[in-house]
């Protein structure tokens, strides 16, 4: 990816949103860098898909504002954004047993040409190439393993050409092996393709081998954030989630090994 | 690119479109042949210097024509709602479209108004035919589960069914009712022209409305967050789609009654053919429909029989079976 206008930086400011009555989180204030992989952590009923879709500019927040540089991304238009922003959903539907090149191709979606164009069609190849989903590009997509599929719908939001990926737990069922495969795929994408990767997860020494930034989401707003040996302190995943949790010295770096229920 | 090498798999778009075509026009040839009496097409082909000429063009000619519309509207229309709804049995008649299409026109005869304007038969169809939309899709809302969907279209049915038995048990003359049940049954028997003229324009402006929408229901495949993110408008797919279905569904009613089934079953024939793509399904299914339902037409006049049967009567037979093998065969993949 050709990184010569830099890619802007994607920022919350004063983020508030109510849902039934309840406040999920308010006056979140957050910065993403691109380049760089940052996971968003927390509890349950947290608000992290919330907090995503807000971010990709599908939910508008009852207070503050996203940013994509200087431009909200409210006031972007639909397909202006998406050009800009691909999005994974939480768990994704696919209701049609297409093939997997057809599925890839959605994600020309937003940029109003045939589908079929030379720059579509490049667009389309080189994200199944970076996924390495080329091979089963003629299989129809209800034929794949869930980890064949995990990586055919991040082809489709690369088929876009954005500059941010947002994805919303994109490791839910998949095996530890496919789950460090798409960890790496991640990490590749942000560190050698520039683009600005943003994840939900539920795992946290997940978090801790994949992200370069976790924002933790509990209570109603931010209790942490910066590099994950940093921000991911026993404190931290007490206050979060209600469980003991303690560093350990792995052999590739800090192991996050959670040890039991926090007795109140 | 071998990746892409995909679209190999099939015969290209090009001769299955042929291949449409041409069984599309060996069934014109044949309409306009068949019917009470068989004329052969020669008489046909000498343009006006054989008696029966009159016959063509008079009876046989719209006749074909309305089957070719009312099928095309039909099959596009199934192939809209399916892919908008992302569900195998959509359908105008099994989510209740067709009936409150057929509602209003019943209205618009009931009250007379046809003596106002010939125009107001159609309007009162699409009117009818919007409202029922409308209440599907505030019933079963953000839902694509097949079942809140279908039970949603059997609740619309069911209320404009009796409704239209109402206003037949409170009809003036039995004379009346006879004119109305008559045309409720679905036909493109002695029909004229002016049956042409006043649907042809709609069911254009319908199909051209839902054929825009072709990219947006191929979005739709990854659900309605998924079609979001890639900037889809869903507010502005749901208008057309509703405008669109109305549009057609509604001027098919008004010329032909109620006929069923053909938006359900065309798709389903085209997907072997077309692949799944819901957008790439609109064009086979509104050629594949009016295939169908002429076909059917022909099959009917043929058919030796003391009172020609009815063709929603007989596309109601044909659809029954294949609803309920469809039914089966996805309660056997759920399971």
């Amino acid at each position: 990816m050709n990184l010569a206008p830099p890619t802007p930086g994607l920022s919350a400011t004063g983020l508030g949103v109510r849902l039934g009555g309840r406040t999920l989180f308010e006056g979140l204030e957050a910065a993403f860098e691109p380049g760089r992989v940052t996971c968003v952590i927390g509890p349950n009923g947290a608000g992290k898909s919330t907090l995503m879709a807000c971010l990709a500019g599908l939910r508008r927040p009852d207070a503050g504002a996203v940013r994509l540089g200087v431009e909200p991304v409210l006031g972007m238009g639909g397909a202006a954004r998406a050009r800009r922003i691909g999005f994974l959903p939480q768990t994704p539907e696919i209701a049609w047993p297409i093939d997997v090149a057809a599925l890839v191709g959605l994600g020309r979606t937003p940029h109003r040409t045939s589908g079929r164009s030379p720059p579509d069609l490049a667009a389309i190849a080189s994200a199944m190439e970076a996924t390495g989903v080329a091979a089963f590009a003629a299989r129809r997509v209800d034929s794949l393993s869930g980890g064949e599929r995990a990586r055919v719908l991040i082809a489709r939001a690369l088929a876009g050409e954005p500059e941010w990926l947002l994805a919303d737990e994109p490791l839910t069922g998949l095996d530890p092996g496919h789950q460090i495969d798409a960890c790496s795929l991640f990490r590749r994408l942000a560190h050698e393709s520039g683009y600005g990767v943003v994840l939900t997860l539920h795992d946290l020494p997940m978090a801790l081998r994949l992200a370069d930034e976790v924002l933790v989401l509990a209570e109603g707003g931010l209790i942490a954030s910066g590099p994950p040996a940093e921000a991911l302190t026993p404190e931290v995943i007490r206050r979060a989630y209600g469980v003991e949790a303690r560093l350990v010295a792995g052999h590739h770096g800090p192991v996050l090994e959670i040890v039991g229920r926090h007795a109140a | 690119m071998t990746a892409l090498g995909f679209a190999l798999r099939r015969p290209s778009p090009l001769v299955l479109a042929g291949g449409l075509a041409s069984v599309l026009l060996l069934l014109v040839a044949l309409s306009l042949c068949a019917g009470r009496v068989w004329i052969p097409l020669n008489a046909v082909t000498a343009f006006g210097h054989d008696p029966r000429w009159t016959v063509i063009v008079e009876l046989r000619l719209p006749r074909t024509l309305l089957a070719l519309l009312v099928g095309a509207a039909l099959g596009a229309a199934g192939a809209a709602l399916q892919g908008y709804t992302r569900n195998h049995l959509a359908d105008p008649f099994v989510l209740g479209v067709s009936s409150t299409a057929g509602l209003g026109a019943v209205l618009v005869l009931y009250f007379g108004l046809t003596a106002v304007s010939p125009w107001l038969l159609p309007a009162g169809a699409m009117v009818g035919a919007a409202a029922g939309l409308l209440m599907l899709l505030a019933l079963a809302g953000a839902s694509s589960s097949v079942v809140t969907f279908v039970l949603a279209g059997i609740v619309i049915q069911t209320m404009a069914t009796a409704a239209t038995t109402l206003a037949l048990n409170l009809a003036p003359t039995p004379w009346a009712v006879d004119e109305i049940v008559n045309w409720l049954m679905g036909a493109v028997a002695d029909r004229s022209f002016e049956e042409v003229k006043l649907a042809a324009p709609f069911i254009a402006a319908g199909v051209a409305l839902l054929l825009s929408t072709r990219r947006a229901l191929d979005a739709l495949t990854l659900g309605e967050l998924g079609a979001r993110a890639l900037g889809v408008n869903l507010a502005a797919v749901r208008l057309r789609i509703a405008i669109g279905v109305a549009l057609a569904i509604g001027a098919s009613v008004a010329v032909t009654g109620v006929i069923g089934f053909v938006g359900l079953i065309t798709p389903h024939l085209m997907r072997p053919w077309f692949g799944n793509r819901p957008g790439a399904l609109i064009v086979p299914s509104a050629v594949g429909g009016a295939v169908l339902l002429l076909a059917a037409d022909v099959l009917v006049r043929m058919t030796p029989a003391a009172v020609e049967i009815r063709l929603g009567a007989a596309m109601a037979v044909l659809g029954g079976p294949f609803f309920l093998a469809l039914l089966i065969r996805m309660r056997r993949r759920i399971t």
